[in-house]
């Protein structure tokens, strides 16, 4: 099993060559003329108006929060799931509740229209 | 000689490994196997996308009554190749005020993500990148790599309509992946394991007609994840010009391109994999030579499914496409979760447990078709539309 890590790790060492690879040729390739009004920001010919990077809407925060609850969820439910044939009863029966726990917090999220766009 | 053909690629594979071990010693063969089998992998997005963009054209041009490229080669089969030429050599623009660490690092991360998928998928019988006995969880957190790529694109560009798109790419890959990670739970708790192997050697029925609510939900979460038509309001080219990757221009916008369709062949290899039987087949067990051609054969046939949806879905809106993630599917899903878990420790044989599961999720697809139709005639009724225009 730790052999297929290795891969793995060199895999992702491939992975992140290639592009870089990739990048590197086309500078050699292609041509380097900037000029001014190349490098302008490309929003429809008109002159940016004021700052970009302005703040997150927070209904975004509500989402994202939601997800964090059931992002963990997962890290529970896959383990569960692969040793569920040799768990017992209580193996069922916990997860109900576990689940029926994370339900309620999907509909309270629902009923303070949380998942609604303001 | 047949027995050779008969598991073509694996005895191949044992022939260059005894070659390689007549010269080099023992650590230095398994290294070079691995660089060999990690580079044929990592090149996977960009066949994908050779092949795919020109399938696309052609494929949503008879959608849409066109005929397609058929200028470069016969039957334009060389277009992708002359657009990655021109992709090449054209030159490339950092905008003014651009961060340009974050700039230049989004394509690398992007296309290092979608390659880094298929190191567990399995191709056919022994014939798998690396058989991680944590596979699906290695799936689902690599295909994460593509959020944070995306979000490092649109803030670095210095652009509104890049900006844009990185809002809504948190509220959908987010949204949408809660469903994907419920339903890829459901098939791990079929299968008892998590290795992408072990998924496929369990599956004697498809889990897909097993469990058609964690298929579709998986379905329409990976078009959401991969962000395409209906889903593409990451890029939604007709509002905010093509969303987060807007400035990028060459080789750069050659990797999101890549990326896009090396993860829409991957979504459609995993769809395969986890729901669809992946390599197996009529005789893939007494020639396993067949199931890499099974496998090639059901993905392609997923990704024309994709590219069907595509042709003729218009966009959703953001809140409509919000609600059906957190409202129909992650109840949906959840509701599969827990009838499979239930049927799985009733004393019945297996026939019987798999004719439950179906009738559970026939029961679960039904339920949620009624309450979305009451929901489009209460939204009919309250903004005055018209039922017959508006329904479904």
């Amino acid at each position: 099993m730790l052999s297929q890590y290795a891969f793995i790790a060199i895999f992702a060492v491939i992975a992140f060559a290639l592009p870089v690879i990739g990048l590197v040729m086309a500078w050699f390739l292609r041509p380097k003329k900037p000029n001014p009004a190349k490098n302008a920001t490309y929003e429809c010919g008109m002159e940016t108006i004021g700052d970009t990077w302005v703040q997150f809407k927070a209904q975004y925060y509500l989402y994202a929060l939601v997800f964090v609850v059931f992002d963990v969820e997962a890290i529970f439910v896959f383990p569960w799931a692969v040793a569920y044939n040799k768990l017992g009863l209580y193996a069922l029966v916990e997860m109900v509740l576990f689940v029926f726990i994370l339900l309620g917090g999907l509909l309270y999220a629902w009923q303070k229209k949380a998942l609604e766009w303001h | 000689m047949f027995d050779y053909i008969r598991n073509f690629f694996v005895n191949l594979g044992t022939s260059w490994t005894n070659w390689l071990n007549s010269f080099l010693p023992e650590p230095a063969v398994t290294v070079v196997n691995f660089l060999v089998i990690g580079i044929i992998l990592v090149m996977m997005p960009v066949i994908a996308t050779l092949t795919l963009t020109w399938m696309e054209r052609k494929v949503i041009g008879r959608i849409q009554n066109r005929i397609g490229p058929n200028r470069v080669g016969p039957w334009g089969i060389f277009q992708a190749i002359a657009d990655a030429v021109k992709m090449l050599v054209k030159e490339d623009i950092v905008p003014d005020g651009a961060d340009r660490p974050v700039f230049n690092l989004a394509p690398i991360l992007i296309a290092a993500g979608a390659a880094l998928l298929w190191a567990v998928i399995p191709f056919g019988r022994g014939m798998v990148g690396a058989d991680l006995n944590i596979g699906v969880i290695y799936l689902v957190a690599v295909g994460s790599i593509t959020t944070v790529a995306v979000i490092m694109a649109g803030w670095a560009s210095n652009n509104k309509f890049a900006l844009i798109g990185a809002f809504r790419v948190v509220a959908q890959l987010l949204s949408y992946e809660v469903p994907m990670i419920l339903s890829i739970a459901a098939v791990a708790l079929i299968a008892g394991t998590m290795s992408t192997m072990g998924v496929v050697e369990a599956q004697q029925v498809p889990f897909a007609l097993l469990m058609p609510v964690a298929f579709i939900a998986y379905f329409v979460a990976g078009s959401a994840e991969v962000g395409r038509a209906p889903f593409d309001l990451l890029e939604a080219d007709s509002e905010i010009v093509a969303g987060y990757f807007v400035e990028y221009s060459g080789l750069k916008f050659g990797w999101f391109y890549i990326a896009e369709y090396g993860n829409l062949f991957a979504i459609s290899a995993i769809a395969t994999t986890l729901f669809l039987g992946g390599w197996r087949g009529p005789f893939s067990h007494e020639v396993p030579a067949l199931g890499p051609l099974y496998f090639i054969i059901k993905t392609i046939l997923v990704v024309f499914l994709l590219m069907w949806i595509r042709g003729t879905w218009p966009r959703f809106r953001i809140d409509q496409m919000l609600g059906f993630a957190w409202k129909v599917l992650v109840p949906a899903t959840l509701a599969n979760l827990l009838w499979v878990a239930v049927i799985l420790k009733l004393p019945v044989p297996q026939l019987v447990q798999w004719v439950l599961m179906l009738g559970g999720n026939l029961l679960i697809i039904f339920i949620a078709a009624t309450m979305l139709g009451r929901a489009a005639k209460r939204y009919a009724e309250a903004h005055n539309l018209n039922p017959a225009s508006s329904a479904v």
